[in-house]
């Protein structure tokens, strides 16, 4: 017999993501990978590889675009699918606002990001996803917590916090009646370090937006906002030039930078790990309210 | 306040760069308490004084205090996620918590404590590798943490750390934490835990925490991080028993088909032969792939896909296993069930039961009883409801390829689906494969009943009692057992020799001698090992009636087969002592050259090698041989037998 030490957090998160890719393409019919174009969901993307070597992929991405996404993350999105030949869907922000189904926010804060719960529900609908795997991790936010792997969704694609099904040893539960769906987090042991470790470890390319660039940007409410044509400035908000970079990737409108200058990998994991706040600290959507993550996610929310 | 700005300087973090973290484990524990001892405090500090605490939760939970009137950070906002926790105050689900220092990773299941939510300790139990249980010093030991311990030792988890907190309110003083240690340990030795250490703690003023505390000085233990981050668990990986759930076909052209699934126990080399079931074919492991290269060997949580020599029919649902040792196939077992829904668990209901990647029908037949989960006792009952927990015989209308729990959790758990909602409403551990009666109906008292029910004994001629008292001491039965190498013959031979010259009648009964006349028709498969030991027992009854003190050491791999001979005897004068001890140093002992046998390929199921052994569930006593001397190891056996005469 021979000698065994325990194997590394990343290894142990790594095999425990595949081993839930792979139940999704065992217990679902149609199965989709959200895809952002974020981090997080780049590294499920690797994961899915893994968990299907020397195979394909055996489900779509699907992207929901606000419209407002920097180019960027557009761009890598369809360099990704073009290099592995996977199926791309794309349920759009701007469709849903056009045939009437939601309404566009006004005023300096307007954002899309609301508005995405209703595309990515009608998307899901649309294509009869059973399933859709998520990039969402439980250190994320305090909601997110108590989140379990394979998540149960009503007909209306709702969360119910409060009856969710137990989830024990690593038996997940994907039974379910026609119309409803799950939502799965493979990655929701993950913290933000062992993503970026991760994404080193086994050198994934990410987008540039996520190493320090020079951009326009303007301060509000101690968030740093890109200058684009997505954002409604007030009259006081003065564009400047700085260096920066995104620690998360959404919306345009709602993602602030932070001042940095890491320009590579080994940059970022030291600035995360010295980092003073949470990620989602430069969220907008997040600061409306104390418990505005719960209450997105009970109408559908990612 | 000024935009944000990334600080790249020491000031949380001056050791944790990034590439330390890459050399770092993982250990999952499991926090459970009663609703006022302060769990959520507890890892408030723990995230807080291991500056695990980012700045804008902090100013959050500084508001959130504020505004309901409370003057110092309450640090159990923290953790306390849902709406309705921070109105009532109280953790209702179970959440998970991540921090992680230089040395550890740890993922928290944070799970609520007041009874109705015995499903959420259960669930949070399942994955821990470890357990903290709160106990308030100044209330003592209750109820709650009893049960917290004893749904802890039921889910295996092999690590106790006992957190006596709010030493602040006792004066810090010795003597309260030392009667509880005291208490809880005389509680402890009932379950079935090895390892179990005591902190003193105060959660709401950090005393042993993270930081060793001026207040204890008499408390020379470690702290609780330190502790947390120093256990081992490496041991704790069963990596001989090889079972291979199979997840996915991979099929993505004519010449490749691989076989997906996370290794669930045991290893698997290219080339081992294998057995799959339930087909019973066999064949060679071809390559261990991965999308790097293909693996030389793959270990317990390997996500992996194997492929095979010959082209046989496999598919999600079997299993593949070592050929020459094969987990229990049976679709009657029984099982410890824990309830976790408002309808109660009804005999003859049809579910839906998950085990590993298998899903099948079963209904439960009979429930054998319930466990009073807060004084241990067995009750009768015809349901089990919502938090209870019962030993329950089920019937599952497939096979099922299983382990007992306690010798192995990934293949011996289970989950209860009902049918009509499709919610999990039942977690199960099974229990080891029974090999003693089919019968349903003796189920119950199967311990009390004879299997040959006509046969009456005779009376003996002079009564044991009679023969008792002409010795001066009472006549009973030790079991020592073990693998090979443990120590058992070892220890055994010293107890004789001190029990002969303190005047004791005695009796020793060795593997080894009664394979040579009595059982020399027997080999070495596990149903001759079975009859060996079914014979041994009523041997051992013999020298018993006779007066003696019988002292049997057998590697008797089977529980159902020592439960079979404990049968034979009167209550209390059976007693099960299990001698343990890593399986590399029995290894290198080696005391029959037993284990070079198996290593050249002469031999084959070998108990600690490539067999099992399925450890008794509650030994009267444990003895480890890598921590005992065998003189320490004699007197702590002397000690039980003792206790008897």
């Amino acid at each position: 017999m021979s000698e065994r030490k325990k194997q590394s957090h990343l290894k142990e998160l790594e095999d425990e993501g595949i081993y839930v890719m792979r139940e999704v393409a065992a217990q679902f019919d149609r199965p989709v990978l959200l895809f952002s174009g974020g981090k997080d969901s780049i590294v499920m993307f690797h994961l899915a590889l893994k968990a299907f070597h020397p195979g394909k992929i055996p489900f779509p991405l699907m992207h929901v675009d606000t419209g407002h996404n920097f180019p960027e993350t557009i761009e890598f999105r369809d360099k990704l699918v073009e290099k592995y030949g996977v199926e791309l869907i794309v349920g759009s922000v701007q469709e849903s606002i056009d045939k009437g189904d939601v309404e566009e926010e006004t005023g300096p804060d307007a954002s899309r990001n609301a508005l995405q719960t209703v595309t990515l529900l009608d998307t899901l609908k649309k294509h009869q996803v059973d399933a859709a795997l998520g990039g969402g991790r439980r250190d994320e936010e305090k909601a997110r917590a108590k989140e379990r792997f394979f998540s149960h969704r009503d007909v209306f694609g709702q969360w119910d916090p409060k009856n969710q099904r137990p989830e024990l040893w690593n038996l997940y539960n994907g039974m379910k009646k026609p119309g409803e769906n799950f939502r799965v987090f493979p990655i929701s042991n993950w913290t933000e370090m062992d993503v970026w470790q991760y994404i080193a470890q086994e050198e994934i390319e990410i987008p540039s937006l996520y190493f320090a660039h020079e951009r326009k940007v303007f301060d509000r409410r101690g968030v740093w906002l890109a200058d684009t044509d997505f954002v409604n400035k007030m009259d006081d908000e003065e564009v400047v030039t700085k260096t920066v970079r995104f620690r998360t990737i959404g919306d345009a409108t709602c993602t602030g930078a932070v001042e940095s200058t890491a320009s590579n990998m080994e940059e970022i994991i030291q600035e995360v790990a010295s980092a003073r706040q949470t990620e989602r600290g430069n969220r907008h959507d997040d600061k409306r309210s104390e418990t505005a993550m719960e209450d997105r996610k009970r109408q559908g929310y990612f | 306040m000024s935009p944000l700005k990334s600080q790249n300087s020491e000031l949380n973090s001056t050791d944790a760069t990034g590439s330390k973290y890459l050399d770092m484990d993982l250990l999952r524990f499991t926090t459970a308490g009663s609703v006022d001892d302060g769990k959520s405090t507890l890892i408030g500090r723990l995230f807080y004084d291991s500056k695990s605490i980012f700045e804008d939760q902090m100013e959050a939970i500084e508001k959130s205090s504020k505004s309901s009137g409370e003057e110092d950070v309450n640090l159990a906002l923290l953790t306390d996620g849902l709406k309705a926790e921070r109105e009532q105050k109280i953790t209702i689900d179970v959440a998970y918590r991540y921090f992680a220092t230089p040395k550890r990773k740890f993922i928290i299941a944070d799970t609520p404590g007041h009874t109705q939510y015995t499903r959420n300790m259960v669930t949070g139990a399942s994955t821990a590798d470890l357990a903290v249980i709160l106990v308030d010093a100044s209330k003592g030991l209750l109820t709650q943490s009893r049960r917290h311990a004893f749904i802890s030792s039921l889910l295996r988890i092999p690590h106790l750390v006992v957190a006596i907190n709010k030493m602040d309110l006792v004066d810090y003083s010795e003597d309260v934490y030392n009667e509880i240690v005291s208490e809880f340990s005389a509680f402890a030795k009932k379950l079935n835990v090895t390892d179990v250490t005591y902190i003193p703690i105060s959660a709401l003023k950090g005393d042993n925490v993270v930081d060793k505390s001026e207040n204890t000085e008499w408390y020379k233990g470690s702290t609780l991080l330190h502790h947390l981050e120093n256990v081992k668990v490496d041991a704790d990986e069963n990596i001989i028993d090889f079972r291979f759930p199979v997840q996915y076909v991979i099929r993505p052209n004519q010449n490749f088909r691989g076989f997906s699934g996370r290794v669930a126990s045991g290893h698997v080399r290219p080339g081992d032969e294998v057995k799959v079931l339930p087909s019973g074919l066999t064949t060679k492991i071809k390559d261990i792939v991965t999308r790097g290269e293909n693996l030389e060997v793959a270990y317990p949580g390997d996500s992996v896909t194997l492929t095979t020599e010959d082209e046989i029919d496999i598919s999600r649902g079997d299993m593949i296993v070592r050929k020459d040792n094969v987990p229990t196939v049976r679709n009657d077992f029984e099982a410890y069930v824990c309830w976790m829904d408002g309808k109660a668990l009804e005999p003859g209901k049809q579910y839906v039961l998950q085990h590993n990647t298998r899903r099948t029908q079963v209904y439960a037949n009979d429930i054998v009883y319930r466990m009073n989960v807060d004084t241990m006792g067995r009750e009768d009952a015809n349901k089990l409801e919502l938090n209870e927990i019962g030993r329950v015989k089920l019937v599952s209308s497939q096979p099922l390829f299983f382990d007992a729990y306690q010798v192995n959790k990934k293949t011996g758990s289970f989950i209860i689906i009902d049918k009509a909602t499709n919610v999990t409403v039942g977690a199960g551990m099974m229990r080891a494969g029974s090999t003693v009666s089919k019968d349903d109906s003796t189920q119950k008292s199967k311990l009390k009943t004879q299997h040959s029910p006509n046969v009456t004994w005779e009376p003996w001629n002079i009564p044991r009692e009679e023969r008792e008292k002409r010795n001066g001491h009472k006549a009973q039965v030790l079991w020592l057992t073990g693998i090979s190498g443990a120590g058992k013959s070892t220890i055994a031979k010293e107890v004789e020799k001190r029990l002969f010259e303190s005047g004791k009648q005695t009796m020793l009964l060795d593997g080894d001698q009664v394979r040579h006349g009595l059982n020399g028709d027997l080999g070495f498969s596990a149903a001759d090992r079975s009859e060996n030991i079914r014979r041994v027992g009523h041997l051992s009854r013999l020298f018993f009636e006779h007066g003696n003190i019988v002292i049997c050491t057998f590697v008797s791999p089977f529980d159902s087969d020592r439960e079979a001979v404990k049968a034979l005897f009167p209550e209390g004068n059976f007693k099960v002592v299990h001698i343990i001890c890593d399986p590399k140093t029995a290894q290198e002992r080696d005391p029959k050259g037993l284990y070079a046998k198996a290593e050249k390929g002469e031999i084959s199921g070998l108990t600690g090698y490539d067999a099992n052994h399925e450890a008794p569930e509650n030994p009267a006593l444990t003895v480890n041989t890598d921590e005992l001397s065998i003189e320490e190891a004699v007197e702590k056996v002397l000690d039980l037998i003792e206790a008897k005469s």
